[in-house]
């Protein structure tokens, strides 16, 4: 699995990523800095961390989605490779236009930092096929704005094609408004493109990885990915 | 020749800045506050003077970057 994981001023997660990336493939990720306008040959996943690249100006992950880099991302995604965004990654994809709709300030209005549990819809994608669907994973999250919003027609679209890969819930997998951290319609936490080569989500799957961290629920994400990418090999 | 670009959310998109800021002038005692929606304003200085093409480069920037045309609208005004 060759990954180059992006690297915008202001991203801080960058170095997480990368390490679970090794651990769950065995090769470095390679780091490309934002104004570069190619990816490394080879690459088959990219990835765009979290953080708080250019500071959150204007709207989160707005200016990075116009780095230079990304015209390339574009490209990589519109020839089918698999790109991973988290977080304020994901913020970026959706201002990039790469997946719809857009990370509102969360309902509550607090930042919120906390584990939080995340039910799998299903296991038959490269994002999920390290877990079985239904299953209830633990992993972090760290973000003010990430209540996913878009019109109802999208939605609809969304949930209508299974594109909705992690949602909100409870420690049990039920999904209701408790668990529903931010308030995000339906309980998204985690989407797909049209084409399935393209996931945003919020949370962080790559701070639960190693048994120091007190939880291994994200290596799942990972470790699916590393076995997608090495069929396809 | 100068310009301002406002940037405003959507109608029926929640904006729970809008309804913290509508909440605290209201414990302020500002009376007859129904609602607040915040939004955005850009002053821009143009280095043309053709009237024409500045407001296609404003459009430009506010379709491209300054608005996220999902959930905001925007108004460009050649002052």
């Amino acid at each position: 699995m060759k990954s180059a994981v992006l690297v915008f001023p202001g991203i801080n997660r960058e170095r997480d990523m990368a390490r679970a990336l090794k651990l769950a493939s065995g090769q470095e990720a390679a780091m490309v800095w934002h104004a570069d306008t190619a990816l490394p040959d080879g690459t088959d996943l990219v990835v765009v961390p979290g953080g708080f690249s250019y500071g959150d100006y204007l709207r989160c992950g707005a200016i990075a989605a116009r780095a230079p880099v990304m015209d390339a991302v574009r490209k990589f995604a519109a020839d089918g490779g698999l790109v991973l965004g988290v977080c304020n990654g994901f913020q970026i994809l959706c201002e990039a236009g790469l997946l719809p709709g857009v990370l509102m300030r969360n309902s509550r209005l607090k930042f919120i930092c906390k584990d939080v549990h995340l039910r799998v819809e299903r296991s038959d994608t490269p994002f999920t096929r390290g877990y079985n669907a239904g299953q209830v994973i633990r992993v972090p999250v760290a973000h003010g704005e990430g209540n996913y919003e878009a019109d109802e027609e999208t939605v609809k679209r969304l949930e209508g094609e299974g594109r909705v890969l992690y949602r909100y819930c409870s420690a049990e997998g039920v999904v209701d408004e408790e668990s529903n951290i931010n308030g995000a319609a339906e309980s998204i936490a985690g989407i797909v493109n049209e084409r399935g080569n393209v996931l945003g989500m919020m949370p962080h799957p790559e701070n639960h990885v190693e048994d120091i961290m007190g939880c291994t629920d994200g290596r799942g994400l990972f470790a699916g990915l590393a076995a997608h990418l090495e069929k396809a090999a | 020749m100068k310009a301002r670009v406002t940037v405003t959310l959507k109608s029926g998109i929640l904006d729970p800045q809008g309804k913290a800021i509508e909440g605290a002038l209201k414990s302020l005692g500002v009376d007859g506050v129904a609602s607040v929606r915040q939004g955005k304003v850009f002053d821009i200085e143009l280095s043309g003077a053709d009237r024409a093409k500045a407001e296609a480069a404003l459009k430009d920037a506010a379709d491209k970057l300054l608005a996220n045309t999902v959930i905001e609208n925007y108004r460009v005004e050649l002052l």
